[in-house]
């Protein structure tokens, strides 16, 4: 009976050279090709990639440090003289940084020694560079984003894909967490852990390590899962009853496989439209908080401080405009880059549009 | 010694309802089903939407878990096996489904989709893998290079290929194949069915091959178990179906059937009533309410309680039974009446089916 299933040695051979001449793509393969030849996805792609690239290396880079106050030099509007794009005056106060940040700052020091850029997107209240500033406070930005997407994916993708999966009475409890999670005002939330952290600051930092970002991060990972969780679950319910589903099953396939094999990845989709929504909202949600004085604290910048200094800068005396604009134009094209990159990555992933492009 | 013996096999889905959700009554999709499949046979299940044969298919290979009986798989009750216990089962047993859109998932590509139970169960060393899948693609009919597309490149038939091949793609001994043509055109339908019985031949397969289609059966099927409201009403060769039928609704089912034949002038046969509802289940015979025997038998059962029950007339037992009412009240049972041929009717006795089967 065995061997009406063996292949006889040379139709294999056959069979395997015939096998070389068609080399396949993976889903993943495949929509890297077709998201490359979508211009617009790209484009925003390659802008995200050099903006994060930007941000993560700002220590490094000949900038000023975005909190050097320059008294005499006070709302400075935008300006760029090209015979002195570069100009000398480095000087190197910033709040305490990390031990890899000291180090590029240390590189900078070394290759470009006191110069630095000319204040080409002007100068704040306060004689801060603009530039600087903004670049600095994109630190922020991403890293709340990068949180956020990871609570996302990691939990919310998992939880919501098990509760649906799995079903009946675990489904409900797990949902009703959720529920228990959503009801909760973060913003009351927020505001009363950090006046509690405020009140203990010096303890809770020395003992814990505590300190209002952390309260902010942990924050922002306990909402931004919850949406993403209720987004599969929905999903996963329906798709758990297809064939496809029952077809792995009779094979053998475990509950672990079955969802992140099979499920997962039809709910891709859906998954990367509500990321390219969530990137944004937790964004403005620091810059929210930020404003508010709730989240990152001066003398560090964030997109939410320099919101508050750019409504400093509009008064009915003076107008000074770039404070507004620079940092408004620089969240926007952030948050645009996201959107069209994040339909783009959709298309891309559902191999039903391929070959249309 | 069959390859699957199937014993008193029962499947109800619980119907919830009310306050908290509680358990309100209970589905009988399958009811006290027996049968054998024997190694390298097909065998049909017949019956009209609804009456259990998907069921009674995906029970088979634990898809679902039947309420009570039991299944021997070579000799061994596979019934009570754990997820790891079942797993050289897994390998034996695979299902072809109905559906060929919904049943391939749309984000594999046709190597995915093959592959994976090939690489779960180490079916062939790593190096052959691709070799072995594009083998078996060929072996369905579909080119190599299907391999790299994604199901929704295919047409409903090629996509029923692909089922197809997977399911091959274990190396299994048994298929359930559940109404895997109804879904296609007429002319596919008949290229698919080929591909199936060639694919037995050559791998010794043993099919159970469910179908609300009479005709499909009788050209493909050894033997044919009839399903009515979950239970099984008759089983039969497939050779004497046209003749030997012998229980009411397979003859209505029959007669429901055209015939491509201008000069057949049968009567035709036309079911009144409806199929009960299995949520409720009445008391014996499920068919009783729609049956010809018993609604010629209503005017006379008067004459019966009046105590004018023509003994004299020399009736069968059958007869009697069914003049008391006794179809109403307690399921026939499958009694075997000729060698292979099995019917659960009390108007049915083992003259007329041995007289139908010599005819």
């Amino acid at each position: 009976m065995a061997e009406r299933w063996d292949l006889k040695g040379r139709d294999l051979e056959l069979l395997l050279s015939e096998a070389e001449t068609y080399k396949g793509e993976s889903l993943w393969q495949d929509a890297w090709r077709r998201l490359r030849r979508n211009r617009a996805a790209f484009a925003c792609l390659v802008f995200l990639a050099l903006f994060a690239l930007g941000s993560l290396l700002a220590p490094a880079l000949p900038l000023p440090s975005p909190v050097t106050l320059t008294l005499d030099d006070e709302y400075r509007p935008p300006a760029v003289d090209f015979s002195a794009l570069l100009v000398p005056g480095f000087r190197r106060d910033y709040w305490e940084l990390g031990w890899i940040d000291e180090r590029m700052v240390d590189l900078r020091v070394a290759v470009f020694g006191d110069w630095q850029t000319a204040p080409w997107l002007g100068t704040d209240g306060k004689g801060r560079d603009l530039l600087s500033r903004i670049v600095w406070g994109s630190r922020t930005s991403i890293l709340v984003a990068l949180a956020a997407t990871l609570c996302s994916l990691i939990i919310g993708v998992s939880y919501g894909a098990m509760a649906g999966f799995l079903g009946g009475r675990i489904d409900n409890v797990m949902m009703r967490i959720v529920d228990i999670l959503y009801s909760i005002p973060f913003i009351f939330v927020v505001i009363f852990l950090i006046t509690i952290v405020n009140e203990y600051r010096t303890e809770l930092e020395d003992q814990f390590g505590i300190n209002r970002e952390t309260v902010f991060y942990v924050v922002i990972g306990a909402i931004y899962w919850l949406t993403m969780a209720r987004v599969v679950r929905g999903q996963v319910l329906s798709l758990r009853n297809s064939e496809f589903v029952e077809a792995a099953r009779v094979v053998g396939a475990s509950t672990a496989r079955i969802v992140f094999i099979h499920l997962v990845p039809n709910v891709l989709s859906v998954v990367i439209v509500y990321l390219t929504l969530t990137i944004p909202a937790v964004m403005l949600f620091e810059a929210f908080l930020s404003f508010l004085g709730l989240g990152i604290e001066p003398p560090k910048v964030s997109w939410g401080l320099l919101a508050v200094d750019g409504t400093e800068g509009i008064n009915p005396i003076k107008l000074d405009w770039w404070l507004v604009v620079f940092p408004a134009l620089a969240m926007g094209l952030t948050l645009l880059a996201l959107n069209v990159l994040g339909d783009g990555l959709r298309d891309a992933l559902d191999p039903k549009l391929r070959g249309k492009d | 010694m069959a390859l699957i013996e199937v014993r008193d096999l029962d499947k109800h889905f619980p119907v919830r309802g009310g306050f908290l959700n509680r358990v309100v009554g209970h589905v009988h999709a399958v009811n006290q089903v027996s049968f054998d499949i024997k190694r390298g046979e097909i065998l049909g299940v017949v019956g009209e939407s609804g009456c259990g044969k998907s069921t009674l298919g995906k029970t088979m290979i634990r898809l679902l878990e039947p309420t009570r009986g039991s299944m021997r798989y070579e000799g061994q009750d596979i019934t009570e096996l754990s997820h790891a216990e079942l797993m050289p089962f897994r390998r034996k047993a695979q299902i072809i489904f109905q559906d060929p859109y919904s049943s391939l998932n749309p984000r594999q590509t046709v190597r995915e989709i093959i592959g994976e139970a090939v690489r779960f169960h180490r079916i062939v060393p790593r190096d052959q893998e691709e070799g072995y899948i594009i083998d078996l693609i060929q072996k369905v009919g579909l080119r190599a290079d299907a391999r790299e597309k994604f199901p929704h490149e295919f047409s409903g038939g090629q996509r029923q290929r692909i089922g197809i091949a997977r399911a091959l793609s274990v190396k299994p001994d048994f298929i359930v194949a559940d109404e895997p043509v109804s879904a296609l055109d007429v002319s596919i339908q008949a290229q698919v069915l080929n591909l199936l019985m060639d694919l037995k031949d050559e791998f010794g397969l043993t099919l159970m091959f469910i179908s609300h289609d009479l005709k499909v059966i009788e050209h493909f099927c050894d033997r044919v178990l009839v399903m009515y409201l979950g239970h099984v009403v008759e089983e039969m060769n497939c050779i004497d179906l046209q003749d030997s039928a012998s229980h009411p609704y397979t003859q209505a089912l029959l007669g429901a059937n055209p015939i491509n034949d201008p000069s057949d002038r049968r009567p035709l046969t036309v079911l009144e009533g409806d199929v009960p509802s299995p949520f409720d289940m009445p008391p014996g015979c499920p068919f009783a309410g729609r049956c010809p025997h018993q609604i010629e038998l209503v005017p006379m059962r008067a004459d019966a309680h009046i105590g004018i029950a023509p003994l004299d007339a020399g009736p069968s037992i059958q007869a009697i039974r069914r003049f008391l009412g006794q179809c109403m009240q307690e399921m026939p049972p499958l009694e075997t009446y000729v060698e292979g041929h099995r019917v659960a009717c009390y108007a049915v006795d083992a003259e007329a089916v041995g007289a139908a089967a010599s005819r």
